[in-house]
């Protein structure tokens, strides 16, 4: 290898980098040099290297192929950064830039051995080679992961600064900055309305930018323009990545300030699709070796960077591009061995070299020696945004390309390239009338067409007489279709799935066309008929960070939450709320509620307050039971079921007043049912009078449970507690600890004696403190949810959506007492009348005692009889503080829910244990005399 | 995104709403037949074209809403609040049941 010389040339008018600000990075470890602006490509262009990577199947080496942000061979590491756009990401100081799909080095790589088994690794390889035996997969995947493209990563913990979102509503969003698109935003800008224009490169200007003197004047004067509307804003290294329903449009912003990556969600008036065209490969023998590009990648390295591609070039031109590349080239200093004209119809057999281009073979076998081969042969328009509008591009033979079909809506519009060819002014003049339509079509007027750009005529040329790589970031060679076609894939959806083309890094972007016309060739159709492929979004690439953005998950806390924290609590996370799972004790926290008393913050309970003349009616049609007789002062246990006769929630409802009812659910049930009354209320009872109020953060909940309860409440609240003036499941209003308006029930889901109280929120942390300081000589402790959870299991009563799940019906979770069938309606009344005749056929909730008292059979345990059918399941289960045993609630079915039933669970480890079905769900205190005390 | 114009907060994102089934479902409680009850709770006609719909505006105004969707391209071309009449002249293919 002889030592890479610059190629770095003098000034140039349009170039990007500054000269007096020299960048320090390394390739491969290498230390190198660049300017300020280069791209991390261009920089190693212009320090002599020509092969940036190695390519996914094959390896091959490859080299710049279009110098944009699509360029298939330029994937790089920076850092730890994977599959960073090397022909688009601007160079920083000290980036550490890797080749990717290199191993163990991008010179010598071990797996370029797959070019001599290249059959192996044929199309469809994915589907044809890991199907069967299933066992292998993770074999499979292994080695498949080996062989994907890009690189690694980065390691947990590692990550890229910030991401973010915002939310925008421009009334005309612009997406592509080439001359028509700047020229419609400045249009659109006159006529007054909010503009957003976004361009993937880092300067707005399209091909102007490369496209010589008078393009860089016109560029100038719309700079200018620009510049002069400050209701424009310009988006630079921001991609527009999809369009949605009415206009929805994400727009990704690469190199914000504040951000690595910021997600735009926009909801735009207009949208204009001005993305330009992308320049098409050309398929031949030897299309990929480094020094084989596109005349528009020439053009970006001469112009933007002053990097000379090479010093002795063939071209092969069809049209206005490559004829200037030539003239750009020259006038570099390359020297042009040779100009294929293929409008003459001639064109070129092959290229040749080992790594590098050596030589151009041409039709008639002359072997012209050249380090630079240039193809100008068409251009692909990236209908991608107008896809997802519902276009369904159509294909003109005059033109050689596709362009939209009629088929969007009036929102959505297109100008430059994408729709037609022109000189510079009279894209300009095209994107003008565009911008002014689009700025009027958002802010109301009737559409009125745009008079439209006139189509040039271009030969179609899409491969020469040898075969060669079609998609460079798949390593699809266009003898791949040929053979998906032979298979039967004569479908472009189908030869692209089956042979992956368009399914690389470019996304179709280059390929696709290519792919479409030798499908076409290889069926025997035209281009018109076999269609294309529809892009879906996103037209670029997002990184997940982005879709992340920033974490605005809402946190729900009691107002007792800091004492909590403050107290060593275990935070549990429960949907949105974070409450105490326990003090460090659960186990001691229990035993403290049957022996003496204690406390439980349970704000998140839902609390939903109904007043009116009709609530009764309401209660009776979302309950199972009857509500008509509940007295003031009273409060009832109710179930609620879904349509389907499902247990949807459950809770207590307690009536204030003639016409005024607290009603409670649980924790996680409390917007459902909240929704559900609604509905009723909305959609079949809207005569029905009622008032529903939420007011579960308004009230701060505490429950007071344990034989010592009455006694702690006594000494805080006016209200008379003795058995006699407040019973079991009754309700009072009262203060307590000097806080007014409380209200106070009692009612028993730990077994124990014991009043839940709900004071205003405010007076929360207040009252809780009271409590625990008032009654320390009677022993009183904060309990959390886990000890709670061990007493109601102690006591047998159930959670739903614990020992209930999504097919629950209420007999199943032993609830048929609840349930009212004589009731004229509600909720699930149909399923549950079916439901009751199959009596005993359906599972039941029963209380299980294992066998060996000390093993405490993990939730969701299988119940089987026999070797393996399965019966039930444990729905609930803990070791007990007060038995000092083992203690279970299932579901099991019908025939074995009869007390005395064995049952075999089957653990986790795979061993088995026995247990026995008790005859009450109950563990302590069947009868509830510490519940009526 | 669909963006829906809710009669009381005006167009907001549909990511604010649930949607709540066909409209027009008649539901029998006092029915004998599993089928028919059933059919009320999992059936959808699902029609291409033009759907009377119900939407609650779960994170809005928290009214339930109706409203005439074409499930072919989205659009909306009627939103009014539950029960409402449907629009002069608009076919109604949710409420054949
Ligand atoms: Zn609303």
């Amino acid at each position: 290898m002889s030592k890479p010389v610059s190629s770095r040339i003098n000034s140039q008018s349009g170039e990007v980098i500054d000269r007096t600000k020299p960048i320090n990075f390394t390739w491969n470890g290498q230390p190198l040099t660049a300017y300020e602006g280069d791209t991390i490509v261009s920089a190693l262009m212009a320090s002599g290297v020509q092969v940036i990577s190695r390519s996914f199947k094959y390896h091959r080496p490859r080299g710049v192929l279009s110098a944009s942000y699509v360029d298939p061979n330029c994937s790089v590491t920076v850092s730890d950064e994977p599959n960073v756009r090397g022909a688009h990401r601007r160079l920083r100081e000290g980036d550490d830039v890797r080749a990717q799909n290199a191993w163990p080095s991008l010179k010598l790589d071990v797996r370029a051995v797959n070019q001599l088994v290249g059959r192996f690794l044929g199309p469809g390889f994915y589907y044809k080679t890991f199907i069967k035996p299933q066992f292998l997969w993770p074999s499979y995947q292994k080695v498949l992961s080996r062989f994907a493209p890009g690189g690694s990563p980065p390691a947990p913990g590692g990550g890229h600064g910030n991401f973010d979102k915002r939310y925008t509503h421009p009334d005309v969003l612009v997406a592509g900055a080439g001359p028509a698109g700047i020229a419609a935003a400045i249009e659109a800008a006159r006529a007054g309305v909010k503009v957003m224009l976004v361009e993937e490169e880092y300067e707005i200007g399209g091909h102007l930018r490369y496209g010589g003197p008078e393009a860089l004047a016109a560029l100038a004067a719309l700079r200018a323009e620009v510049n002069s509307y400050h209701n424009i804003e310009v988006l630079t290294d921001s991609v527009v990545t999809g369009r949605y329903d009415d206009n929805w449009v994400a727009v990704v912003q690469r190199s914000g300030v504040w951000s690595h990556e910021r997600l735009i969600k926009a909801r735009v008036g207009t949208l204009v699709v001005a993305p330009g065209l992308i320049e098409r490969p050309y398929v031949f023998a030897g299309n990929d070796l480094p020094g084989v590009m596109l005349s528009t990648a020439a053009m970006r390295l001469l112009e933007l960077h002053a990097v000379r591609p090479g010093t002795r070039a063939v071209i092969l031109t069809a049209n206005t591009s490559g004829d200037e590349a030539v003239e750009r080239l020259r006038s570099a200093g390359v020297e042009i061995a040779l100009v294929i004209d293929a409008r003459t119809g001639v064109t070129l057999r092959r290229a040749i070299g080992r790594g590098r281009l050596k030589a151009v073979e041409c039709a008639d076998g002359t072997k012209i020696p050249a380090d630079l081969l240039i193809t100008a042969t068409g251009w692909t328009a990236p209908t991608s945004l107008l896809n997802m509008a519902g276009d369904r591009p159509i294909w003109d033979p005059v033109a050689a390309r596709f362009f939209p079909s009629e088929l969007i809506p009036p929102s959505v519009m297109a100008t430059g390239g994408i729709v037609g060819d022109g000189t510079i002014d009279q894209l300009i003049k095209h994107g003008r009338a565009v911008g002014a339509e689009a700025a009027a079509r958002a802010t109301g007027a009737t559409p009125t067409p745009v008079p439209p750009l006139t189509r040039e005529a271009h030969p179609a040329l899409f491969h020469g007489p040898t075969t060669g790589f079609l998609d460079f970031s798949e390593d699809v060679k266009s003898k791949d279709i040929m053979a998906a076609v032979k298979e039967g894939y004569d479908s472009a959806e189908l030869a692209k799935r089956f042979t992956t083309s368009g399914m690389g890094t470019s996304q179709g972007k280059l390929e696709n066309v290519n792919a479409m016309a030798i499908l076409a060739e290889a069926t025997g159709r035209d281009l018109e008929s076999t269609g294309t492929t529809i892009w879906r979004p996103p037209y670029a690439p997002i990184s997940l960070g982005a879709l992340a953005g920033r974490a605005f998950d809402p946190v729900r806390i009691s107002p007792m939450q800091p004492w909590h924290v403050e107290h060593g609590a275990v935070p549990l996370i429960a949907g949105q709320w974070i409450r105490p799972e326990h003090y460090g004790d659960p186990s001691a926290e229990a035993q403290n509620v049957r022996t003496h008393v204690g406390i439980i913050d349970v704000t998140p309970l839902g609390k939903i307050d109904l007043q009116g003349p009709d609530v009764v009616k309401l209660l009776n049609l979302v309950y199972t039971n009857n509500w008509d007789n509940l007295q003031i002062g009273s409060v009832r246990y109710g179930v609620m079921c879904a349509e389907d006769g499902v247990v949807m929630d459950d809770g207590v409802t307690a009536r204030l007043g003639t016409n005024h009812y607290l009603m409670t659910t649980t924790s996680s049930g409390a917007a459902t049912v909240w929704e559900t009354l609604e509905m009723w209320l909305q959609t079949s009872h809207p005569d029905w009078s009622v008032n529903v109020t939420p007011v579960t953060t308004a009230m701060a909940s505490i429950n007071i449970a344990g034989p010592n309860s009455r006694e702690l409440l006594g000494r805080l609240t006016d209200i008379d507690l003795s058995p006699e003036a407040f019973g079991y499941m009754k309700v009072r209003t009262g203060s307590i600890a000097g806080v007014p308006d409380c209200v106070v029930w009692r009612i028993g889901f730990t077994g124990e004696l014991s009043y839940e109280i709900h004071v205003p929120a405010s007076f929360g942390l207040h009252v809780w403190e009271t409590l625990l300081s008032v009654g320390a000589d009677l022993g009183v402790s904060p309990f959390g949810v886990e000890a709670q959870r061990i007493l109601r299991l102690e006591k047998g009563h159930l959670i739903v959506g614990q020992d209930t799940d999504g097919l629950t019906k209420a007999y199943e979770a032993g609830l048929g007492p609840l349930v009212k069938l004589g009731k004229d309606d509600f909720s699930g009344l149909p399923e549950l009348r079916w439901q009751e005749s199959l009596a005993g056929a359906h599972s039941q909730l029963v209380a299980i005692e294992t066998t060996d008292p000390q093993l405490v059979p993990p939730e969701a345990s299988q119940l089987v009889v026999g070797m393996a059918e399965i019966v039930g399941r444990i729905t609930s289960s803990r070791m007990s503080p007060t038995l000092k045993r083992s203690i279970a609630l299932a579901r099991v079915s019908g025939e074995l829910s009869v007390p005395g039933s064995r049952l075999t669970i089957v653990l986790p480890n795979g061993s088995r244990a026995e247990a026995v079905v008790r005859e009450n769900l109950s563990f302590i205190d069947p009868e509830g005399v510490r519940l009526h005390g | 995104m669909i963006l829906i114009d809710c009669p009381y907060c005006g167009p907001r994102n549909s990511t604010e709403f649930r949607h709540a089934g066909e409209a027009g479902k008649k539901r029998d409680v006092t029915t004998n037949d599993p089928a028919v009850w059933r059919r009320y709770l999992y059936q959808q006609d699902n029609p291409l074209g033009w759907v009377r719909e119900n939407w609650f505006h779960t994170a809005g105004c928290r009214q339930f809403l109706c409203a005439e969707r074409n499930t072919q391209t989205n659009e909306f071309r009627w939103v009014a609040p539950a029960g409402s009449p449907g629009p002069d002249g608009a076919s109604d293919n949710g409420s054949a049941r």
